[in-house]
């Protein structure tokens, strides 16, 4: 089958792949570049599991082709924070127990951070709106919520 | 006792790849043309086209098999069908391919064009509006398309092209049938045109679903209504209904009773009433042929005042 050669920047890496025009982004990251952050769970655009950054909009990589990133730059969970020091958003939602089995987790917190690097400041109704493409089977989302309005709260003084 | 440590220590290869991470079944060639006449050229070369915008519909309908194509034609890389702005004379001019969060970003787009928001902002969540266009929604020809009624009431025309030229075509003029639209196999829409409206007018748009949000309309409806100088009759309207038939629907009848009437419940309530005549909806799994019609009817009557409001703030 014939793939395509690919450079895209991901994670601030510059990185090159090939793959098959009909593999998705979430596909590629998977399969292609064993970034296993990103998860899978509708295949179809409606969960969010799949959520990256692309040129820092938030999309759902599975509604995306990974021959459609080339010259982009992704950031996807790996991409956000690290295990020594977790990124504001990751700490709130240990704290604040905002993931059960973890699924939705990533997406959640990519999400959120696209949310919080563009409004510093939302409040409850505008958190639940722009979380609506994220769906979680667990947690009854409250937790997701006060997780990210908490996250909004730590990252302040980093601001100042 | 289960062994956890022998359990969790399964290699992954054992499991094979991911079994539901699935791709099309067909492969397809993907090409990125950089202008509008290269777009022209790769329609006519004698292969199976789709065109791809924000692809929230079509990788979807690849990947689940109902859709094939021998090559995707990637728009995002033309920039005419990326950009929008308002003309000289007041059109506002959107690119086929601009992406929905752009377009309701825009302070002036929001200011002069509050019923193309309220369509665009509803459309999926965040990740889906990164990506989904205009020209994507309407040329999906989804009865229940968010854009489509909004952009009726509103006067929108679009702008074809293909490699022997451009036409106009009035935005309800596209519509064939579920997931048909009537352009051509060598043309694609480049642009959709929404006039300047009508002094004294205001239009609005809304759906009902179940959710508050991330949806697609049991049925919706959008309305624009023109008041005269003095603001206490109606000098003209336009209604429009999503979802309540194999199309998107102009209801005339109900729009044209509002002529010369006093704007208000009364007025409304009839149109609401004749509206609801025009739709002729199917029962599927969200809502039936009698929800559909009363919804028709509730929601004119909720389009049109909205557009009362908007009207009476533009005066
Ligand atoms: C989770 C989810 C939620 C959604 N919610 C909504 C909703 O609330 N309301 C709603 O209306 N829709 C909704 N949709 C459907 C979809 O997101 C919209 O229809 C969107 O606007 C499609 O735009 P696109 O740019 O992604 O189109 P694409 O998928 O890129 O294209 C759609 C179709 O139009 C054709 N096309 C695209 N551009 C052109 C062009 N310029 N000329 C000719 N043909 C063209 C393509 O070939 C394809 O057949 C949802 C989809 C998902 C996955
Ligand atoms: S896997 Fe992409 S949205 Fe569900
Ligand atoms: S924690 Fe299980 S789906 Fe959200």
């Amino acid at each position: 089958m014939a793939r395509t050669y690919v450079q895209a920047t991901i994670n601030g890496v510059a990185t090159d792949f090939l793959c098959e025009p009909r593999q998705s982004l979430l596909e590629v990251l998977r399969d292609e570049l064993g970034l296993t952050g990103t998860k899978e769970g509708c295949n179809n655009g409606n969960c969010g599991a799949c959520s990256v950054l692309l040129n820092g909009r938030l999309v759902n990589a599975c509604c995306v082709l990974g021959v459609e990133i080339d010259g982009a730059e992704v950031t996807t969970i790996e991409g956000i924070g690290n295990p020594d020091r977790l990124h504001p958003l990751q700490q709130a939602f240990l704290e604040e127990a905002a993931l059960q089995c973890g699924v939705c987790t990533p997406g959640f917190i990519v999400s959120a951070k696209a949310l919080l690097d563009k409004e510093p400041h939302p409040d409850e109704q505008r958190v639940r709106y722009w979380l609506a493409g994220n769906l979680c089977r667990c947690t009854g989302y409250d937790k997701i919520v006060r997780a990210v309005l908490k996250a909004a709260d730590d990252m302040e003084p980093a601001r100042q | 006792m289960i062994d956890r440590a022998r359990v969790t220590a399964q290699p992954v290869a054992l499991l094979g790849p991911n079994p539901t991470l699935r791709m099309p079944v067909e492969a397809f060639d993907y090409v990125a043309p950089r202008s509008l006449a290269e777009a022209y050229a790769h329609l006519g070369n004698g292969r199976t086209s789709l065109l791809l915008a924000g692809g929230t519909d079509v990788i979807v309908q690849l990947r689940e098999g109902r859709k094939r194509c021998d090559q995707l034609i990637d728009l995002k890389h033309i920039p005419e069908l990326m950009r929008f702005g308002f003309a000289p004379d007041g059109t506002l001019e959107v690119g086929a391919a601009a992406p929905l969060a752009a377009l309701y970003e825009d302070a002036e787009v929001l200011r002069r064009v509050p019923a193309l928001v309220d369509a665009a902002s509803i459309i999926g969540g965040t990740a889906i509006q990164s990506r989904a266009s205009l020209g994507g929604n309407l040329c999906n020809a989804s009865p229940a398309a968010d854009s489509s009624a909004a952009l009726m009431v509103l006067g929108a025309r679009l702008l074809i092209g293909s490699a022997s030229g451009t036409r106009e075509l009035p935005v309800e003029e596209l519509f064939a049938g579920p997931g048909v639209n009537t352009l051509q196999p060598s043309e694609l829409l480049v642009q959709v045109r929404i006039p300047p409206q009508p002094p004294r007018s205001g239009a609005f748009y809304l759906r009902f679903i179940p959710r508050n949000e991330m949806d697609i309309a049991v049925a919706s409806a959008g309305a624009r209504l023109e008041l005269n100088a003095t603001g206490d009759r109606i000098e003209g309207a336009r209604i429009a209904l999503g979802a309540v038939g194999p199309t998107p629907l102009m209801a005339k009848a109900a729009a044209e009773a509002l002529a010369g009437e006093v704007p208000g419940e009364e007025a409304f309530a009839r149109a609401g009433e004749l509206a609801a005549g025009v739709a002729s909806p199917i029962t599927d799994m969200r809502g039936s042929v009698a929800q559909r019609k009363r919804l028709a009817s509730v929601l004119t009557v909720r389009a049109l005042r909205g557009a009362l409001q908007r009207a009476r703030e533009a005066r």
